[in-house]
Order: structure tokens, then C-alpha cells, then sequence
């Protein structure tokens, strides 16, 4: 077969309802030719986690916007560790004060996006990750 | 994770019921690729030992809901579940918005459940090439139900019974009169008929309009069967009518399993399996073989179609 799909799992870890920005996320992705799996909002790290186990996914975006980030996204970078998911790139997105981005790095957060950034930034950005490691 | 496995080791996980390795061997699968063949022949191997239920209808009447409704009742028996979702892919840039999981996510953490996305990838008929293989997959995992969901494209979504053993056609009170359930197509192929939404006014006009329909068979001169699919009015929101629609579901496999019947659909599901194998094999290459120079050759009328298509096809 010609090129194989990346999948990528977009989900919204915690109790933050607000889900535009995630959606306009999986849209994006959808029109750049990515099996996008979405999983709606108010997920546990362990939810999301066997979700990207399951669906064999390249990546998992994470969105936050309530501030909780410090504490969800590595959790979820840890579980998906856990459960063998040494290789699943993990990005995220939301509202994340500058000062918090090299500490989720750390975590296991590969990149983080904030609002503005054009939506073709996070689609060459999975290209260029995930293209080359296929 | 490492691309390339040993397949074998891979084979022995999956049998031992290990998640990830399911997960993976699917991913082979689906994508097609090289290592997939040795896969798929050690699945078949436990191919018809699941119950594959077909959940089809048009879009929002509630199938992936139902769906997850099912895994739960399953789950309470005990039973290990195996769920593939069927969503389309765009003919435009390739990529798709899977979004049923997001519907039965209560059983997201179930060791009990495994739940896969997949994406039409350019086959039309609410399903993808590789479904057999992907419930190969599942089968050989050890789930005992496995349920399939297709993309919900409505009235001529028929290749899911040549897949699945039971069909559940699922509607709604809002989707029209008796006239609706007369056409060809979905309601032809239906084992097990639902009324989901029943909680909406319209139920009881809804199951008497498709009972009317399915019986208008009889009176064209139709020979009694020996399954009358029945109708089931359900509420996937608030659990209603589940465990009758469960009862029917166990009758029809039991009527399968009874009848002979059920061994005449493996058949059918296996020449299917065939066919696509097939088509997807021989039509590939010879399309790979398809180049500008012979594009060429058309445009300038040295050639023709027809005979090109046979010189491709023979080489």
C-alpha cells in the first residue's frame, strides 16, 4: 500500500468541558489526511491511555484550558508509559503559561501549542515526527 | 513500539489475550502490510467461534450508543467483547474523524472490552476491506461477541451481512413512514430489528410501520422463514428494551447454531473474504503497473481500455 495513516488520539483529560479548540484540532488533522480518534471530554489519564493502547495510535494531543496541565499531562505521559506506550509522541495544547512549557517537556510533553498558533504549525509538526520515524 | 515483531511472538500474545498485541497485529492488518499475511493465516484458524453482531443503520440513530448499551449488558455475563467502529474516511484528503469511541468510553478501561476504530479507507458500503481481518484478530483474542458498527450510511448498506452472523437494522421513530421500510436494501438484510429513541413520541406508529412492511412479504407469496426478525423497541439512553434486544440476539445465534443456517453464512462470509482478497490483490497490481507512457498510448488512440486492461491483467 501507498503511504500508511498516522492516527492520532485527541483527548481532554480532567473535568474542563471546553472542547472547540480540540475539535477545530481533530478537523484540522482530518483535512491533512490523519485518522483522527477523538475521545470527548472529562477523561482520566487511564481512559485515555488504554484508548491510545487500543487504537494503536503515532500520537495523543492533549487539551487543557482549566490550568491543570502541570498535573494531567504528565500522568497521562506516565500511564501511557506504563502500559508499554514507550513510542507514542505526546503533544498538547490549551492554555499554558510559558513558564510551564520546559517543565512538561521534562514531563514527556514533546511540544506544546498555545492560542494563535496556526493550525498547519501542528500539522507539520506531526508530518515531520511522525513521517520520518514511519 | 517496534514496527516489525516476530510474528509469531506476536501470534502467541494476541492468543494469550494481551491488549497490545491485538492492538498492533491490527494495525498489520488494516495497513496491509508485508507481515500481515502471516497473521492473518494463524487467525483464521479461530475464524467462527464469535457471535459478530452487525449494528447498521443511518447516521444518529443511535447505533454506537446501542452499542455501548451491548458491551454492558455483555460485560455483566461475564463475556469477553470485542467492538470494531466503522467511520468514513475523506475521498478528499484520506483522513478521518473517528468518533464513536467517544460514545461508550464507560468501558474505555474494561479489561474485558477491546474497542477499535477504523476508517472506511475508500470502500463504499459502510465497512473497510480489511474487516475480516481485523475480527480475525479479535477472534483469535478471544472475545465471544464481537460487535461491528458500520459507518451508518442508511438505506444500501448491505455488505454487512455478508460479514457479520446477526444484523441489527436500527432506526428510529423519526425516520419516516411505512413507505421508508418498504425499500430494498437495509431492510432486506435485518435479523433482529430496533426502535431505538423510544423514548421519543412516535415509537408505537414506528414498530406498527415496520411491522406492517415486514409482513408485506408474506402477502406478496414470500414462504414463512424459519427467523422472523424481530422488532425491539429500545432506549439507549435510558437502558430500556437492552436486555430484550440481548434475548433476541442469543435466539438468532442459537437459531444459527441449529439451523444449518449459521454455517451457510460462514460460508457466504468466507467467499466474501475471498472476494475481497482477491479484488484487493489482483486489482492492485494491476493498477501499479498503470504509467504515464500507457496513459500516453491512450490519448493518441494507439490503444484502447479495453485492451490495455486485458494486457495489465495478464502480465
Amino acid at each position: 500500500m501507498s503511504t500508511k495513516p498516522i492516527r492520532v488520539l485527541i483527548a481532554k483529560p480532567g473535568l474542563d468541558g471546553h472542547d472547540r479548540g480540540a475539535k477545530v484540532i481533530v478537523r484540522a488533522l482530518r483535512d491533512a489526511g490523519f485518522e483522527v480518534i477523538y475521545t470527548g471530554i472529562r477523561q482520566t489519564p487511564d481512559m485515555i491511555a488504554a484508548a491510545a493502547l487500543q487504537e494503536d495510535v503515532d500520537a495523543v494531543g492533549l487539551s487543557l484550558l482549566s490550568g491543570a496541565h502541570l498535573t494531567l499531562f504528565p500522568e497521562v505521559v506516565k500511564t501511557l508509559r506504563k502500559k508499554g506506550l514507550k513510542d507514542v509522541l505526546v503533544f498538547g495544547g490549551g492554555i499554558i503559561p510559558e513558564e510551564d512549557v520546559a517543565k512538561l517537556k521534562k514531563a514527556g510533553v514533546d511540544r506544546t501549542f498555545g492560542p494563535g498558533t496556526p493550525l498547519s504549525a501542528i500539522v507539520d509538526y506531526l508530518n515531520e515526527k511522525l513521517r520520518v520515524a514511519a | 513500539m517496534p514496527r516489525k515483531a516476530d510474528p509469531s511472538d506476536l501470534i502467541k500474545r494476541v492468543r494469550r489475550g494481551e491488549h497490545a498485541a491485538a492492538s498492533r497485529a491490527l494495525t498489520l492488518v488494516v495497513d496491509e502490510d508485508d507481515s500481515s499475511e502471516a497473521l492473518a493465516k494463524d487467525f483464521f484458524k479461530s475464524a467462527g467461534c464469535a457471535q459478530k453482531i452487525g449494528v447498521c443503520g443511518p447516521p444518529g440513530a443511535g447505533k454506537s450508543t446501542l452499542t455501548g448499551r451491548l458491551i454492558g449488558h455483555y460485560r455483566k455475563l461475564k463475556l469477553q467483547v470485542g467492538v470494531l467502529m466503522v467511520d468514513p474516511s475523506s475521498s478528499i484528503s484520506g483522513g478521518a474523524f473517528l468518533g464513536d469511541r467517544l460514545r461508550i468510553m464507560e468501558h474505555a478501561t474494561d479489561s474485558g472490552v477491546f474497542i477499535r476504530s477504523l476508517a472506511s479507507r475508500g470502500m463504499i458500503g459502510g465497512l473497510t476491506h480489511t474487516i475480516f481481518g481485523a475480527i480475525h484478530v479479535l477472534e483469535a483474542l478471544g472475545c465471544e461477541k464481537i460487535l461491528i458498527e458500520t459507518v451508518g450510511t442508511g438505506q444500501d448498506e448491505v455488505e454487512i451481512a455478508s460479514v457479520a452472523d446477526t444484523v441489527v437494522y436500527v432506526t428510529t421513530p423519526a425516520m419516516g413512514d411505512e413507505i421508508q421500510a418498504m425499500k430494498a436494501g437495509a431492510m432486506e438484510i435485518g435479523d433482529v430489528f430496533v426502535v431505538n429513541k423510544a423514548d421519543l413520541s412516535g415509537k408505537d406508529k414506528a414498530v406498527g410501520d415496520l411491522r406492517a412492511a415486514l409482513g408485506l412479504g408474506h402477502s406478496a407469496g414470500q414462504a414463512p422463514r424459519a427467523w422472523e426478525p424481530p422488532i425491539v423497541a429500545t432506549s439507549a439512553l435510558s437502558g430500556e428494551g437492552i436486555a430484550e434486544l440481548a434475548r433476541e440476539l442469543d435466539g438468532h445465534w442459537a437459531h444459527l447454531k441449529k439451523s444449518g443456517e449459521g454455517r451457510a453464512r460462514l460460508k457466504k462470509q468466507h467467499a466474501t473474504e475471498l472476494q475481497f482478497w482477491i479484488q484487493r490483490r489482483v486489482v492492485k497490481t494491476a493498477l501499479d503497473r498503470v504509467n504515464d507512457k500507457i496513459l500516453e498510448e491512450m490519448v493518441a488512440h494507439k490503444t484502447d481500455p479495453a485492451s490495455l486492461g486485458r494486457r495489465l491483467l495478464r502480465n
